[in-house]
């Protein structure tokens, strides 16, 4: 649901980046230093937008810019804290006295397998990817990972072969890699991750039995009369017959609940 | 009664049977055991390297999450972790031993595990078999619907339940409580000499021969003392004398297979619980050509 009001604030954000500096606008200034060269930026830019404010211009490290992609892995320290932090560039504003550095690649090994013949059982995790019994449970992934994801409890699942879990603890992983370059055991999480997934889905997940019961009954041609009466309907109508319909869905949205 | 239980990797992979009949005993026994909602490995084996410190966060960890439970009222005022694998018993209890004792070392892991609770040390680990002494023999006794009085049983240790003596569930010279616990469901348990002696652990990975050789030693000392089934309570030592028969058959044609089962398979027998929830299916050499010889699955 984008609504104009939202694209106008990411405008309004974005205003010192698309159209130079405009000083009476920026109320509060940060120093930041990329890869130890010191820059005023103003303070509510994402660091993205600040280094593009320093004068970078991206030709890595710089995907969709709405944190899906997991292409702007940075690491950083914060003056006066002795922790590495890590964040996506796109999603996290710059604060002052930040030393940052972005990752352009993490290097990961992915063995290949064909999920058709892999076997869906226990031990499968650890015959593709057998580091994962070097895991001592530091927790170092999870406290490197941008979305906030249990990194450490999906390998220890997948030690246990738990797909599922692997699969759901897992789930909003974007493989930004910066949860494999922090572990002391040189696991590369997201890709044992994306393995757990692949393979819940072909052979743990099971599909919703209403969906089988609905396909037929498209093929039996419940439908179709339904299909035949839009189709036969004119422009106008069909704006009707739709805004009626969004009426009747925002009115059970907000009931909120299921009948 | 309620106790948090951790069940560790291979309990949920190789040995089912093991956790299945457990549960099943336990809850028979008026015993909930709580899986800890989140775990993790247990460490595997206890690090001896003083200053090797990371290789105890993984045990800590686990016993943090007790702490947790009881937060969250999973479980009430209940800080003993069950567990079932001797080899994790082993590592949890030898790791929280070293910083319940040693307050500095602990304060050192609780800051590197930085998002969890502090660890207290106020956690307790026993192992199952402890649980089962201390709820009584004579009440295991009152439970029991078909006696083990037909089988001549083997009980064998192993290393992690009885070493070191620290934390030892049992003298780890002489130990008597799986011989107390079978001789109370009504079984004859043979003299076994080798109950004691090492399956080979590890080796079994990268020599399987050496391991075999072992394994003929302990199951031919059962036999000798006129064993039919052997009984275990270790993941890795069931591993080594059941599924490394195959190596010994084949080396050694006059030897006769002899089944090599969790105490809690027979337990699960003996108070007359379902034959899915006994497992006997997942052992490598079956022990129910046995069991129906001598009468204990008539129905089947």
């Amino acid at each position: 649901m984008v609504k104009k009001d939202i694209m106008e604030e990411i405008a309004k954000a974005n205003k010192s980046v698309i159209k130079g500096v405009d000083k009476k606008d920026i109320e509060h200034w940060a120093t930041i230093y990329i890869m130890g060269k010191a820059y005023r930026v103003p303070a509510d830019l994402t660091i993205m937008q600040a280094m593009e404010y320093a004068g970078y211009k991206f030709i890595r490290s710089c995907g969709c810019r709405a944190g899906f992609c997991g292409a702007c892995s940075t690491i950083y320290r914060l003056k006066g804290d002795y922790k590495l932090q890590t964040a996506m560039a796109c999603q996290t504003r710059v604060e002052d006295g930040m030393y940052l550095v972005q990752l352009p690649f993490s290097p990961a090994e992915k063995p290949i397998y064909d999920i058709d013949t892999v076997e869906y059982e226990e031990n499968s995790f650890l015959k593709y990817f057998p580091e994962i019994a070097r895991c001592v449970s530091c927790n170092t992934c999870t406290k490197a990972c941008p979305q906030d994801l249990e990194v450490m409890d999906f390998i220890q699942a997948a030690l246990r072969g738990d797909f599922k879990k692997v699969a759901e603890l897992s789930f909003d992983c974007i493989q930004c890699g910066l949860c494999a370059i922090r572990c002391p055991a040189e696991i590369v999480q997201y890709n044992v991750a994306q393995f757990g997934r692949i393979m819940y889905g072909k052979y743990g997940f099971k599909e919703n039995e209403f969906l089988e019961k609905r396909v037929t009954e498209i093929k039996e041609g419940k439908f179709d009369k339904e299909f035949k009466r839009l189709l036969s309907l004119s422009g106008n109508k069909i704006v009707d017959v739709y805004k009626k319909q969004q009426a009747t869905k925002s009115k059970y949205l907000k009931k909120g609940g299921k009948k | 009664m309620k106790i948090p239980y951790y069940p560790g990797c291979t309990l949920k992979t190789k040995a089912k049977n093991f956790e299945r009949s457990s549960i099943a005993v336990a809850e028979m026994l008026g015993v909930e055991l709580v899986e800890l909602p989140k775990w993790n490995c247990c460490g595997v084996v206890h690090s001896l390297t003083s200053d090797d410190l990371i290789h105890h966060l993984a045990p800590i960890r686990n016993l943090v999450r007790v702490q947790e439970m009881n937060e969250e009222k999973l479980v009430e005022d209940e800080f003993r972790l069950v567990t079932l694998c001797s080899m994790c018993y082993n590592t949890l209890k030898r790791s929280n031993l070293r910083f319940i004792e040693n307050y500095e070392e602990r304060e050192k892991i609780n800051s590197i595990m930085e998002r969890e609770e502090d660890y207290k040390g106020n956690v307790k680990v026993v192992h199952f078999l402890e649980i089962l002494r201390d709820i009584g023999y004579d009440k295991i006794s009152d439970k029991i619907k078909k006696p083990l009085d037909k089988l001549k049983i083997a009980v064998y240790y192993g290393c992690n339940l009885l070493r070191p003596k620290e934390v030892g569930i049992d003298d780890p010279e002489n130990p008597d409580i799986l011989e107390t616990l079978f001789e109370s469901l009504g079984a004859e348990v043979t003299l076994f000499p080798y109950k004691k002696m090492c399956c080979g652990s590890y080796q079994t990975v990268l020599d399987k021969e050496s391991v075999a050789d072992l394994t003929y030693n302990i199951l031919s000392n059962a036999k000798e003392h006129h064993a039919e089934i052997v009984v275990t309570s270790c993941p890795l030592c069931a591993f080594n004398l059941d599924n490394r028969q195959e190596i010994v058959r084949s080396k050694h044609s006059e030897f006769k297979a002899i089944p090599v089962v969790y105490f809690s398979q027979l337990m699960a027998l003996a108070f007359g619980l379902n034959i899915e929830i006994c497992g006997f299916d997942s052992n490598y050499i079956s022990a129910l050509p046995l069991l129906k010889k001598k009468g204990y699955l008539k129905n089947k």
